[in-house]
């Protein structure tokens, strides 16, 4: 194997590690938070003003941080964690740290969107508020919140480009060391091509989960139309 | 099951207006009828559902099933209550991410059945609808017809003994409308039953009920048995209704088949 296709998979492996556990801890943390701010909200089924502003507004804050500076911001957290702040590893806290905000706000809006008919009919049947978000809210809303983590997990793929800032390496650090710094235009296209590929892998899976857990009718497209 | 509703008021208040949608309505039925309740949109059909099936507290008046007092019991007692109460209504409202056994499912699932005991009633309950082979369906696979199947499977799985429809028709052509209430019908004669049916069309009325409650501004207008109502309209609202009713059946084939459907011969000359 050539030094530089080793250096192109091991840049691949990278950013595959940096992707899947940052991706992993963002559901871990944004989608209970993304429970939270459904219930609590001001409208939600078991409205909590404090802790609903103070959570939103954090996760606002965390939002519109720009990744490059999130990820010096980040340092502290990271040391203390890994106790480094630099490499594939300590790059996965600030990448979380991006994408679970997002994906709370993402499953909030899910929830937010389930028919308010279907919710009735629960509360109808006697289903405690516990069991309407359990039993009913967040098995309706998953399709589309698998549908938003797909999302995330490319915009992550984008992030992770960022990385060798901070000595994560991963494929979009070796497209900017050796594809542009150092004139090899066919590493840079090779990068580029494996980031597609990527993505395309990760659209078609997540499209396919989606699909599954939203019960779709083989061949059709979409969910079934409402009847009104 | 017998339903009484006594002096019920409901006013929804919001920032802009307050709107008194239900004005004093008393009502009071006989055990295991099939009741119809008729409005216009608006009328303030819906909410009286709403307090009648206790998914609202009335402002004031008392809601009796079987002569006792169900309206402001307490949370768990109330969700305990529900269990006897089914309710279908005109979107269905059907899970999306279960299949329809497992919508049937629902409701014996909240009630702590256990998983043999599920199964058996989810099949005995779509057979009763006519749905035995859907089972394993997802929603989105079916008719709107059979939409309304799955409900009213989901509906009386935990044996109610009352059965709320809210507009339970008015999303189904005429000929799905028919089979539906044929079903309700049917449903009803073999169960100890009391159907609640809360809608616009005087044909529903007319081809499933037995008695009938017009509502118009929130009041009760004019109440009764079907048969004295439709031969002797007082109300101008109820006159409205039947109007309606035959200008939308002009058809002699409609006429007769009507007929034939309830037993009358019919010699085409």
């Amino acid at each position: 194997m050539s030094p530089i296709t080793e250096l192109v998979l091991q840049s691949t492996w990278e950013t595959v590690v940096m992707v899947f556990f940052s991706t992993l801890f963002a559901v871990l943390l944004g989608f209970p938070l993304g429970i939270f701010l459904f219930v609590t909200s001001p409208r939600g089924i078991a409205p909590k003003i404090v802790p609903y502003q103070l959570i939103s507004r954090i996760v606002n804050t965390l939002r519109s941080f720009p990744f490059v500076i999130l990820m010096i911001v980040m340092f502290p957290l990271s040391r203390v964690v890994l106790g480094t702040a630099i490499g594939t590893e300590a790059t996965i806290i600030p990448l979380s740290v991006a994408a679970a905000p997002f994906i709370a706000r993402l499953t909030e809006t899910a929830l937010n969107e389930v028919d308010k008919g279907v919710i009735q009919a629960a509360v109808a049947m006697g289903a405690s508020k516990r069991q309407v978000v359990r039993k009913v809210m967040i098995p309706e809303a998953l399709p589309s919140i698998i549908s938003g983590i797909t999302l995330t997990i490319i915009t992550l793929i984008g992030y992770s480009a960022m990385a060798g800032a901070i000595g994560g390496g991963g494929l979009g650090d070796l497209a900017i060391r050796y594809g542009y710094q150092r004139f090899r235009t066919d590493v840079m296209i090779e990068s580029v091509v494996i980031i597609i590929v990527m993505v395309e892998v990760i659209q078609f899976l997540g499209n396919k989960a989606a699909a599954l857990v939203a019960k779709y009718p083989l061949g059709s497209f979409g969910r079934s139309k409402k009847v009104k | 099951m017998q339903l009484k509703l006594e002096h019920l008021n409901k006013t929804y208040t919001t920032k802009r207006a307050s709107v008194t949608a239900v004005k004093d309505i008393s009502l009071d039925f006989p055990d295991n009828a099939i009741i119809g309740i008729i409005g216009k949109s608006g009328a303030g059909k819906s909410s009286l559902l709403r307090l009648a099936s206790l998914l609202e507290t009335p402002d004031q008046g008392e809601v009796y099933y079987d002569g006792v007092r169900v309206d402001h019991l307490p949370k768990k007692e109330l969700n305990r209550r529900r269990l006897e109460i089914g309710m279908i209504f005109q979107n269905f409202n059907l899970f999306s991410s279960r299949t329809a056994g497992k919508n049937v499912a629902f409701p014996l699932e909240l009630a702590g059945w256990n998983r043999r005991d599920i199964d058996e009633r989810v099949h005995e309950m779509l057979a009763l609808v006519g749905l035995e082979d859907r089972e394993k369906s997802p929603i989105a696979t079916l008719s709107g017809g059979q939409k309304q199947r799955v409900a009213i499977a989901r509906a009386l799985a935990p044996r109610p003994n009352i059965l709320f429809c809210d507009e339970a028709t008015s999303a189904l052509d005429p000929q799905t409308t028919h089979e539906i209430l044929d079903l309700i019908k049917k449903i009803h004669a073999n169960m100890n039953l009391t159907v609640v049916m809360i809608t616009h069309q005087m044909e529903v009325v007319r081809d499933a009920c037995q008695y009938v409650a017009v509502i118009d501004k929130g009041c009760v207008v004019e109440t009764g048995a079907v048969s004295d109502v439709f031969r002797s309209p007082k109300h101008e609202i109820t006159r409205e209704f039947l109007s309606n009713i035959r200008r939308s059946e002009i058809s002699v084939e409609s006429a007769i088949a009507y007929l034939q459907d309830n037993g009358y011969e019919v010699s085409k000359r």
